[in-house]
């Protein structure tokens, strides 16, 4: 035991000693998800706005007068035939259209409601929730005034339809927290581990250290036991930033969130002692971890497309991606607010993959140099 | 006892064969040394020796354990130094030696006798960072973390390779002593004139051992006749020998020229037909050979 | 007068308070072959990388090949060859490609490339290795193929920092026999070794110890002032006064 001790505490020496390995473990979650937060809230401007009015009544003039002073939009085009609505989101020429049903001020008057379409580019999810927030808010307002004019009893309502381009789904402007821990913990994890696995490869350390008593088996244990520390304090550090800084809510429950985070701690070192074990320089390990799972966390997770969208193999290949996972299921109990049993499948099958993992790297961990 | 044999090593990766057949016997207490360039299998061999890599053919004991079956015994009892001084450059000095203490289970305290001629030198820099340490030092600290845990045999795989000669001299003088205290030591370099200082040796090249013995009778056994030739501009001098009739090779040893000659010529002759070529101050004598030699005569053939 | 290619006067470096190179005078003639000897860390690489106009002295005159190394380090990088025991040539390149590369950072013709390569090629007896990656060649071969390409924009000066170590003995004396064919072409040798025998090769020798230069002297000359028999005792007997030992 006092073996592996020494061992973990050299461990700790060479990531305290390294300035750029400090600035990775502890910086970089900090930065990353100030830089993703500064982003979502950003203030959008000049948002271009194109209308179709077919019935081209008072009312649809009058609100078209109000967002054409409000500084916030730009009207950039009336359209006049529904066709062209798509060309101007082809060529980019709108963020939004605004689709008044036909006899808008009819219907408004005569049957108290009435029906406008807000047609918004989800492109950039997080700017086309923004956009949305924006003007159904001019539209509430619009309404609440006409209300208060009105001699009809009861009140109008006038019923914005959202209809999202190119991304149906609308995701919640808090998914990158989540997606933000998946990355962070996947790079620390597995990346920092197999970097310092195999940094002992290049240097001839390793040499040394499988000559000696020590089992190979607690060669990596104490490899991954302070990065395991790292993490975990990595986790709390987001959390509260999230929630403090970003107002992120917590809405579900933090034994599951912690257990949620560990198991995938634990399924990113496996793939990184994994890594370690098949490559034998610090720069293809870099490599492999950026190519083999950051990539895949970025990309096929959910984090940024949706995986509902992508095309079906894609779909299939997103099923092995351990974040895909942890990122669904930390959004049910985090965002969500959901219990336990709704993330019960993804909990098995991320710890399924940290069992097998684990098992097929200490496989092949060698006890000798080939 | 045998502190380690070898019977008929062969290991290759791909198409180089890095051991072509390499058989040795060591005794505990013995400083063998094995002696050639880069790339003569060296490192192989030492990594088959301490259970780095399995051979292709062939088996070895260290201690009587057998290398691929009791490896992790054998672990337990040798002490290794591997090519580049593998110690952790971001610790210090007396962090990487009780580091390494403590992974073979034992403290600085217990065996400092055993290295206590090397560490009162490094002392004064304990807390300097290995990788701040000059060439020379680093490999004393090296070879202190070898010994640390008091090993039946030491494995040193080129230790002296870049070091400066003084470093060098005092290195194989601690080699020496800790010889005496019955550690079977295995030394591999590059440098010929190391081998005088071990107890037995073999020139390796091209993964085949080319004579194992005494350095004494290494030398003894050069069948050849020595001569060494001086004279004034030596370059040219080199050239012309070449070209002499019974001259068979000659090649520059640091201020002289070693010739082997046909048994018919005559040191006299030789500095005649020299002077007759326009040569002066040419000297030619008799000589007894080097390690050097013998190694070149036998990697030649 | 003889030509000087190398002249220093009181040259100095200074890491903070560490006086890596500590006034260092000494001229260097065309075409001879100067070892600079020195245990390690007494400053020889520091001084090195100051000739090659890789690094600013912290004060002293230097000039290299007429250049000063204050301010005409790029016209001294085009006057010298470097070499040295860790890195020399492109692994994963052919031979060929290997010169050609040289060639080309050097500013040569395709003509004058294509022509010294047959010419280096032959000389070496290479031909049939043209085609050959660099990586499966022995560390004997590579080392001449290095030299070679060293001298092969024809430098004024070349500098070989431990251009020998772990060569087998025979390539190691073949390796020389090249250096001496260079000198004869009239290019300046500057050479650091750990071999002792080869300091006997050298027309001058220089040892340096605690960052300056303790003797500078033909070989002969050294083991004469230190009734030494070789290199290797002249060398033992000055290292071994050194204090610094460590820097």
């Amino acid at each position: 035991m006092k073996q592996f001790f020494a061992f973990v505490r050299k461990e700790f020496y060479h990531i305290f000693r390294d300035r750029r390995t400090m600035l990775i473990l502890l910086a970089m979650p900090i930065v990353l998800i100030i830089l993703f937060g500064f982003a979502i809230t950003t203030e959008v401007n000049n948002i271009r706005m194109g209308i179709f009015a077919p019935s081209n009544d008072d009312l649809t003039r009058q609100i078209t007068d109000r967002f054409q002073s409000n500084p916030y939009f730009d009207l950039v085009a009336f359209v006049t035939d529904p066709q062209q609505i798509e060309t101007l989101f082809r060529k980019n020429e709108a963020d939004i259209v605004l689709v008044f049903e036909e006899d808008f001020q009819n219907n408004l008057l005569h049957t108290g409601t009435a029906a406008v379409q807000l047609i918004i580019d989800g492109s950039e999810p997080n700017t086309a929730s923004t956009i949305n927030n924006y003007t159904s808010s001019v539209l509430s307002y619009i309404q609440q005034e006409l209300a208060g004019t009105s001699s009809v009893s009861g009140g109008f309502a006038i019923v914005p339809q959202v209809k999202l381009l190119y991304n149906p789904q609308m995701k919640s402007s808090y998914t990158f927290v989540p997606g933000v821990m998946g990355l962070i913990l996947m790079l620390i994890c597995a990346m920092m581990t197999s970097i310092s696995i195999v940094r002992e490869k290049e240097r001839g350390t390793m040499e040394v250290l499988l000559v000696s008593p020590m089992r190979p088996i607690g060669i990596i244990l104490a490899k991954v036991v302070p990065y395991f520390c790292i993490s975990a304090f990595n986790v709390v550090t987001i959390l509260l930033l999230a929630v403090y800084v970003l107002d992120v809510p917590l809405a579900g429950s933090l034994f599951w969130i912690s257990v949620l985070s560990l198991i995938y701690i634990f399924v990113a070192l496996a793939l990184g002692i994994m890594i370690s074990s098949v490559v034998d320089n610090q720069v293809s390990a870099m490599l492999a971890s950026a190519m083999g799972l950051m990539m895949p966390v970025m990309i096929l997770s959910g984090m940024i497309f949706p995986i509902e969208n992508m095309p079906n193999i894609l779909q299939w290949l997103s099923n092995i991606v351990p974040a895909r996972w942890y990122i669904t299921a930390i959004k049910k109990v985090m965002i969500e607010g959901l219990p336990v049993r709704f993330i019960l499948k993804e909990l098995g099958i991320l710890s399924l993959m940290g069992v097998v993992l684990i098992t097929v790297s200490l496989k092949l961990f060698k006890n000798r140099l080939e | 006892m045998t502190a380690v044999t070898a019977n008929g090593l062969e290991k290759a990766y791909g198409q180089v064969q890095a051991l072509a057949g390499v058989s040795l016997d060591v005794p505990a207490g013995e400083l063998f040394g094995i002696i050639g360039p880069d790339g003569a299998g060296k490192t192989t061999l030492f990594r088959i020796l301490t259970t780095l890599i399995l051979a292709d053919k062939g088996t070895a004991e260290v201690v009587g354990l057998d290398v691929v079956n009791d490896y992790k015994e054998i672990r337990k009892k040798v002490g290794y130094m591997p090519g580049r001084f593998s110690l952790y450059q971001d610790l210090t000095m007396e962090e990487n030696l009780s580091f390494f203490a403590t992974l073979f289970n034992t403290t600085i305290e217990q065996n400092y006798d055993l290295v206590k001629d090397i560490y009162v030198q490094l002392e004064p820099f304990k807390n300097r960072r290995a990788g701040d340490l000059s060439g020379g030092m680093k490999q004393k600290l090296a070879l202190c973390c070898a010994l640390i845990h008091k090993p039946e045999v030491l494995f040193l795989d080129e230790p002296t390779t870049g070091v400066d000669p003084v470093s060098r001299k005092e290195f194989w003088e601690m080699l020496g002593r800790l010889k005496v205290q019955g550690i079977a030591i295995l030394v591999s370099t590059p440098y010929m004139d190391e081998a005088s200082l071990c107890d037995r040796i073999s020139l390796i090249n091209d993964g085949k051992f080319l004579m194992t013995d005494s350095p004494q009778k290494i030398i003894d056994s050069y069948p050849e006749t020595i001569w060494a030739v001086s004279g004034d501009k030596m370059p040219r001098l080199l050239t012309a020998l070449r070209k002499i009739p019974g001259v068979k090779t000659a090649f520059a040893f640091g201020d002289v020229h070693h010739v082997t000659v046909d048994k018919g010529l005559t040191t006299g002759e030789l500095k005649q037909t020299l002077e007759k070529d326009g040569y002066t101050n040419v000297e030619v004598k008799e000589i007894k050979p080097g390690i050097e030699d013998v190694y070149m005569l036998l990697a030649g053939k | 007068m003889e030509n000087i290619v190398i002249h220093t006067d009181g040259l100095t470096k200074k890491f903070g308070d560490f006086t890596a190179v500590d006034h260092i005078s000494f001229d260097v003639k065309q075409a001879e072959i100067f070892g600079f000897l020195g245990a390690n860390g007494a400053g020889k690489t520091t001084a090195m990388r100051m000739l090659c106009g890789l690094s600013k002295p912290t004060s002293g005159k230097a000039t290299v090949a007429g250049f000063d190394v204050y301010r005409q380090s790029e016209q001294i990088k085009k006057n010298i060859g470097y070499m040295s025991q860790k890195f020399s040539l492109y692994e994963d390149l052919k031979v060929r490609e290997n010169i050609r590369l040289f060639g080309g950072i050097y500013g040569m013709t395709d003509k004058q490339i294509a022509e010294g390569t047959d010419r280096m090629l032959d000389s070496l007896d290479f031909q049939q290795e043209r085609n050959t990656l660099v990586k499966s060649l022995p560390l004997g071969w590579k080392q001449k193929l290095a030299f070679s390409l060293a001298i092969f924009h024809n430098p004024k000066i070349v500098f070989l920092d431990e251009p020998t170590g772990g060569v087998d003995p025979a390539t190691r004396r073949r390796f020389w026999e090249l250096i001496y064919d260079a000198a004869e072409k009239g290019i300046t040798i500057f050479v650091t070794t750990h071999y002792m025998d080869e300091a006997e090769y050298c027309n001058r020798v220089s040892i340096m110890v605690d960052g300056r230069i303790d003797a500078l002297d033909f070989p002969h000359n050294l083991k004469e002032r230190y009734h030494a028999g070789s290199m290797d005792e002249v060398f033992q007997q000055i290292a071994r006064k050194a204090k610094r030992g460590d820097n």
